[in-house]
């Protein structure tokens, strides 16, 4: 988990090496204490913390990383991540339910792949437009799809409430339904997607996706496969927010319908990234925490403060005031987001344990 | 950096871990003496969309909760005690809150859990039965759920939506004379186009097959602020009656457009959600002479309302923002939950003894709870709510819906009493859903003779 932003920001002289390799020792050193700490917890932690706190929080983050892939390094805006998460939920659905000799990772993939199509459908308009109205497109998008998983039985398996619900989970014979298991199965995901993710912004596509973002006329002239660059983008982007979708609906919520992923979602994923950072991996979980850990933070800290004294309504209107000006406050403090604010302060400290 | 300072920075790291993992063990450890209260937790929503309808209900709850620990002394000596968690009607917050509260507090177990929301309900409906905590959600939830044997845990108790098409036909066929007349009409529904407006399709067409009438289904997409092309089309097709089952605004746009169009206001019948005085009084006086089938009867003039004003609304001990809500539909049905977890819970004590019921103990109250005509006199809910008994095959129960009529100020009951819904009929169908259901998740149905 590293920011790619900051990798551009080398010094020459022999304290700023120093510096930066002390910076990217105490990087790794505390991702590995991090994930150390993320397989120990449900050791410690009980239902509350698996099924309301992390599981949410991780999967939130896939999909800030499958959004911040297509808008953040290869400069493509979309509304589409809704929509995107519940191909991926129904399609998963689908496998597990008509193909059930198929084991559950492979479903999970195919469910991504599939919603992966469905992006280079939906990306198609990006050859041609940009910008504002690329973010049109991607709201047509959002609403087509949320219409469609409403309007045909086939995809929820004719269920009186269109909802779909997980299949029973289990890998290789191993039930994963408990909050551990589900916990384990999100987690495993988030680490494998985030190694392969960090690994492709840094090969060949990252570069032109970059490229695309930073100038697609540029790139085109100097010999930077544009319109494929910008597909590959949509279909890498659909995939991880599909792979989402699906653990957002069977490891975390267990049922849900077409209005679980609607235009709200869409929002949330993109104020995620853009609180957390464009263009870096690890701004994904810091926008994740940010949209969905301080909210519950307030509500216990308002609640813990004032419950009973206030009343609960205005409370509750007070953490959502409290909660938007949080956000102006970070974005003002420093636009380009958390993960930038964060590496600023990894650099300063270890400038000063360097020396 | 020398070695002395790296393992300085480990060892605070390490300390900060440990920090932030003892701060997750905390809400393991409740305290474990013996509780002498029952705790119930309200999942509410006083902020966001729906906010103006949510508030009335938990004042109409918390009043008859308040009514119960200050006159009658608690359940049986057990007092209640309850906090709020506010879930804004999304799903997110609805299980965030209920992995809050599902542990109980200070050792007082949760009996019951009321979700207050269709997907919230949806979501936990796999959740309560590995927790055991029973969800109870009166007129919203998973029809499949009446029965038992699939669904241990959930209790659409009183009036599922399927009953609610059944005794909307039924109150139509009272209009006209008789079910034989049915035969030939032509009726209409008008729905949110979601899975909630959806899920009357399928009785509707079985009652169409059944009676002989013609079922005409229009969707309205969501929110339904512009309905000019749905209701040129029912005047094109000119049903008999319209069944309106709408969501949020748009059951006054359709009222209004309804009037415009010339389509009279007392052939509509709205639905459970549909019809409260938040539905009617924004489309203005168009909306007098409108009807509504509801499991909440409007009024403040059942005997509990009595007692409520005497006890809790004269001396400011109510919950109530705004006194004219007192009596109102939403109101009422905050009274009507609160009655049924009260009398599940005292059921179960009557079998488990008298003290804090956890929610298993509360499943067993609530597939045992009988309220009588007699019960229901006694408690001062005669007319408000209906007779009620309810088994592991059957978590609805009532099944029926009263009709009020807005008279441009309040609501009237026009029915003739409770409008009973054709369970025998949809029952069987409602059963072999439940089965695909189990056959789906590879459940295995309980025994319906415990």
């Amino acid at each position: 988990m590293s920011a790619i932003g900051t990798d551009a920001i080398e010094g020459f002289s022999a304290t700023r090496d120093t510096a930066r390799v002390t910076r990217d020792r105490l990087r790794v050193g505390s991702a590995v204490l991090l994930l150390a700490a993320l397989v120990g917890i449900p050791l410690v932690a009980n239902d509350y913390w698996l099924n309301a706190v992390l599981i949410p929080f991780l999967i939130m983050s896939l999909t800030a990383l499958g959004l911040n892939l297509l808008m953040g390094y290869a400069g493509q805006a979309s509304l589409g991540t809704g929509g995107f998460m519940s191909v991926g939920a129904y399609a998963t659905y689908n496998l597990l339910l008509r193909l059930p000799e198929l084991p559950l990772p492979v479903s999970l993939l195919l469910g991504g792949v599939i919603s992966g199509l469905v992006g280079i459908v939906a990306g198609l308009p990006s050859l041609r437009i940009k910008g504002f109205y690329l973010v049109a497109s991607t709201l047509a998008t959002q609403f087509l799809l949320e219409w469609l998983f409403n309007q045909y039985g086939w995809f929820s398996n004719y269920s009186t409430s269109s909802s779909i619900s997980a299949p029973r989970l289990a890998i290789f014979g191993h039930d994963l339904s408990s909050p551990t298991g589900r916990y384990f199965l999100t987690l495993a995901t988030v680490v494998v997607v985030t190694v392969v993710a960090t690994r492709l912004v840094r090969s060949q596509t990252g570069r032109t996706w970059m490229a695309i973002r930073d100038m697609d006329t540029a790139a085109a002239v100097i010999g930077v496969p544009v319109s494929a660059g910008k597909l590959k983008a949509f279909f890498v982007s659909s995939l991880v927010i599909g792979i989402a979708g699906a653990l957002w609906a069977f490891a975390y919520l267990g049922t849900v319908d077409a209005r679980s992923f609607n235009l709200d979602r869409s929002f949330q994923v993109m104020f995620a990234i853009i609180i957390g950072g464009m263009g870096s991996i690890s701004g994904n979980y810091l926008g994740a925490a940010f949209m969905i850990l301080l909210p519950i933070l307030l509500d216990h800290v308002g609640g813990g403060l004032f419950g009973g004294a206030i009343d609960p309504g205005q409370l509750e209107n007070l953490q959502k005031a409290l909660f938007g000006a949080l956000i102006v406050w970070f974005l003002i403090k420093e636009p380009r987001g958390l993960a930038a604010l964060l590496s600023r302060a990894w650099t300063q400290l270890a400038a000063r344990l360097g020396r | 950096m020398s070695l002395r300072k790296q393992k300085r920075i480990m060892s605070r790291a390490i300390g900060l871990a440990a920090l932030v993992l003892s701060a997750a063990a905390i809400g393991t450890t409740a305290s474990a003496e013996d509780a002498k209260t029952q705790y119930f937790p309200l999942a509410t929503f006083r902020v966001g969309a729906y906010a103006s309808s949510g508030i009335p209900v938990w004042a109409g709850e918390i009043d008859y909760f308040r009514y119960i620990n200050e006159v009658e002394g608690g359940i049986n000596g057990i007092k209640l005690v309850w906090d709020e968690c506010e879930t804004n009607w999304e799903v997110e917050k609805g299980v965030e809150c209920y992995e809050r509260v599902k542990a109980g507090k200070n050792g007082s177990p949760v009996p019951i859990f009321l979700p207050h929301g269709d997907p919230i309900s949806k979501a936990l409906t796999e959740k309560s039965v590995a927790d055991k905590i029973p969800l109870v959600t009166i007129a919203y939830g998973r029809t499949e759920a009446i029965d038992g044997r699939v669904f241990p845990y959930s209790f659409p108790v009183v009036f599922s939506f399927w009953s609610e098409a059944s005794s909307a036909v039924n109150f139509i066929a009272e209009k006209v004379g008789g079910k034989d007349k049915l035969k030939g009409l032509k009726i209409a529904t008008v729905y949110h186009d979601s899975p909630y407006g959806k899920e009357t399709q399928v009785p509707l067409a079985h009652l169409a097959k059944t009676y002989g009438f013609e079922d005409i289904q229009i969707p309205v997409p969501h929110p339904g602020n512009e309905q000019s092309a749905q209701w040129a089309k029912i005047r094109q097709l000119k049903p008999d009656w319209v069944f309106l089952r709408g969501w949020g605004v748009m059951t006054p746009v359709a009222i209004k457009t309804a009037a415009k169009v010339g389509f009279p206001v007392d052939h509509i019948v709205g639905g459970i959600w549909s019809g409260s005085e938040e539905d009617v009084r924004p489309a203005g006086a168009v909306a007098k002479g409108y009807l509504a089938i509801t499991p909440f009867p409007a009024g403040a003039n059942f005997e509990i309302h009595q007692k409520l004003k005497k006890y809790i609304l004269d001396k400011g001990l109510s919950d109530l923002k705004d006194p004219k809500s007192f009596g109102s539909v939403y109101y009422n049905s905050g009274v009507d939950e609160a009655i049924v977890a009260v009398e599940a819970i005292r059921t179960a004590q009557a079998h488990f003894g008298v003290r804090p019921i956890n929610g298993e103990e509360a499943q067993w109250g609530l597939e045992h709870l009988d309220l009588s005509e007699k019960r229901l006199a006694e408690i001062g809910a005669t007319g408000l709510q209906q007779p009620l008994k309810l088994s592991a095959k059957d978590h609805e129960g009532g099944g029926a819906g009263k009709v009020l009529q807005w008279d441009g100020e309040k609501w009237n009951v026009v029915s003739n009493g409770w409008v009973k819904s054709d369970r025998d009929l949809l029952l069987p169908l409602i059963y072999e859903r439940a089965a695909a259901y189990a056959k789906e998740k590879g459940i295995t149905p309980r025994d319906a003779t415990n």
